[in-house]
């Protein structure tokens, strides 16, 4: 079943879409880590040009999220006043990132500053998970939880707030960096960042566990929202066809995970996601550093002086 | 998948070459136009006609004219990267040629080059003009090589199939990836070595339908278009929860 995508400008098979949504949307669901990190690559080696790629997938986490932050809601995980400090980090980080994407494209790096960070960041995922599986294979039981509340020097910055349902009273410099930074990769790369905020929410800022993933993805929701406007405003690349086909097989996808998960036991299926996720990583490096077929490529001009 | 139905006249015609006494040529195209919907996936338009004259026929079609930027890569540091670019005018999005014979035996270089016939005879002008730099050639073959490779651009000889000795027909192909716009139809009459009639068609590619009003909508409206996307996806996304919640 062939459709053409409008704002993409190719003739994809729907079924290939949608199977792969609900694949990326059972893996999310399995494991409960967002799919913009596996999807973005995807889609680029499926031939869906970067600037498409990555302006759609963030309208696709934005449905993704949607769902996932309701369900915390419900259960009373969101740190609202958490939220809306990363929040606020997130819109002037995408802001700055989409911007950062127009000059890219014009000056013809974008493709490669996108292909880049996904190596990057796809090979320190993969090698965090496979670590985090290998030891959950050995099973170490004596192994004491990292220690929360260390003083570092970050909790001397100036300008405090207080977090009551996070229990934190923290420099406000903090959560704003980190929605920043986080802003930015959604921008620039189609994902929601879960990856780099869950960790910096744990670690850096010391919010207890039960808080982070409903916080993490009320922050996502917002994010990528503005991202979608952004990119469409700028860039008029998000294509709401080929959106909604991936967000329909990744909800069909992330309910048979979720389902999944409760029955199979995630740590060995988390060596075979990292493996994934190295693969995909591996074949984006792969073609950054072997020799092209054609060293010439077409551009499109943007900026007719 | 959409085939070909309805035999549409064509009344506009544009020859550039002198007019030879007796020397009368009739074209067709099976459809006025490539319609781009939901389901597109190429096209193929069939062109027939008739000649009274003596010779070959070869077959332009010209898509419409865009400024091209090509660039080349450069290894940076053990990464391929794209460094100079050269911008060409002028470019045809997309070309291609059918002939009766091969192009060499029918035509002489300069009647190619006058008449823009065959991918290697097209004049692009680079930025700056022509030839200031030896390598804007290199360029210009990659944007040709490129586009073929794309099927942009393609010559198919002994394509032009004749009928008997009046009638002649070719099946033109338009990829999926054919880039909207509007594009000409010339077809040739070549006898010894040069044009004798020419002739030229206006043929319309546009999106129709659903990708067409989306795509448009996105480009005319795109602030609302940014709206209507997240508003989906929330709805969506909230659709997901109640099922969710229900499994």
């Amino acid at each position: 079943m062939y459709l053409y995508l409008p704002i993409a400008e190719m003739s994809v098979n729907a079924l290939i879409i949608l199977g792969m949504g609900g694949a990326v949307g059972f893996l999310s669901g399995l494991f409960g880590v967002g799919g913009g990190f596996l999807m973005t690559p995807i889609l680029i080696l499926m031939g869906i040009t970067p600037p498409v790629a990555v302006a759609t997938e963030a309208n696709q986490i934005v449905a993704a999220s949607v769902s996932g932050v309701i369900a915390h809601w419900r259960r009373g995980n969101v740190d609202v006043k958490m939220g809306i400090v990363l929040v606020v980090g997130g819109v002037v980080g995408s802001a700055f990132g989409v911007w950062l994407f127009t000059i890219l494209r014009e000056i013809g790096q974008l493709d490669l500053v996108v292909r880049l960070a996904f190596v990057v960041f796809l090979g320190i995922i993969a090698a965090l998970m496979l670590i985090e599986s290998i030891r959950a294979m050995t099973r170490n039981p004596r192994r004491t939880p990292p220690k929360r509340h260390h003083h570092y020097w970050v909790h001397g910055l100036p300008f405090k707030m207080r977090f009551r349902r996070s229990r934190l009273y923290i420099s406000v410099l903090l959560p704003l960096s980190v929605g920043f930074l986080v802003g930015i990769l959604a921008a620039i790369m189609g994902v929601g960042g879960g990856f780099v905020m869950v960790p910096a929410m744990i670690y850096l800022l010391g919010m207890p566990t039960s808080v982070v993933a409903g916080t993490s993805l009320f922050q996502i929701a917002f994010v990528t929202a503005n991202v979608t406007f952004m990119q469409a405003v700028t860039n008029q690349t998000v294509d709401v066809v080929l959106a909604m086909l991936l967000v329909v097989g990744a909800v069909i996808g992330a309910q048979f995970g979720a389902r999944a998960g409760t029955r199979l036991r995630a740590v060995y299926f988390r060596g075979l996601l990292a493996l994934l996720v190295l693969a995909v990583g591996g074949k984006l490096a792969f073609d950054l550093i072997v020799t092209p077929v054609d060293f010439y490529s077409l551009g499109t001009v943007l900026r007719v002086e | 998948m959409r085939r070909l139905a309805g035999i549409v006249a064509i009344t506009a015609s544009l020859g550039w070459a002198p007019m030879v006494a007796g020397q009368e040529l009739a074209v067709d195209l099976s459809e006025e136009g490539v319609a781009i919907t939901t389901g597109f996936s190429g096209a193929n338009l069939l062109l027939f006609g008739a000649t009274q004259g003596e010779g070959d026929v070869v077959v332009v079609v010209r898509g419409p004219t865009q400024s091209q930027l090509v660039r080349r890569k450069e290894n940076v540091a053990g990464v391929w990267v794209n460094r100079k670019g050269v911008t060409f005018y002028n470019v045809p999005a997309f070309y291609t040629v059918a002939a009766s014979r091969p192009l060499d035996t029918i035509l002489t270089d300069l009647q190619r080059l006058d008449y823009q016939i065959g991918a290697d005879k097209l004049t692009l002008v680079p930025e700056g003009g022509l030839a200031p730099d030896p390598q804007a050639n290199t360029f210009r073959d990659a944007l040709v090589r490129i586009k073929m490779r794309e099927k942009l651009y393609s010559e198919t000889v002994e394509s032009v199939k004749f009928v008997g000795e009046r009638l002649f027909r070719t099946q033109i192909r338009f990829p999926a990836n054919v880039p909207v716009g509007s594009y000409a139809v010339h077809v040739f009459l070549v006898d010894d070595g040069t044009v004798t009639k020419a002739q030229t068609t206006v043929l319309e590619v546009r999106k129709v339908g659903f990708e067409a009003r989306v795509y448009d909508f996105a480009h005319r409206y795109s602030a609302v278009y940014g709206i209507l996307a997240i508003v989906l996806a929330v709805v969506a996304g909230w659709l997901g929860s109640v099922f969710f919640r229900r499994g």
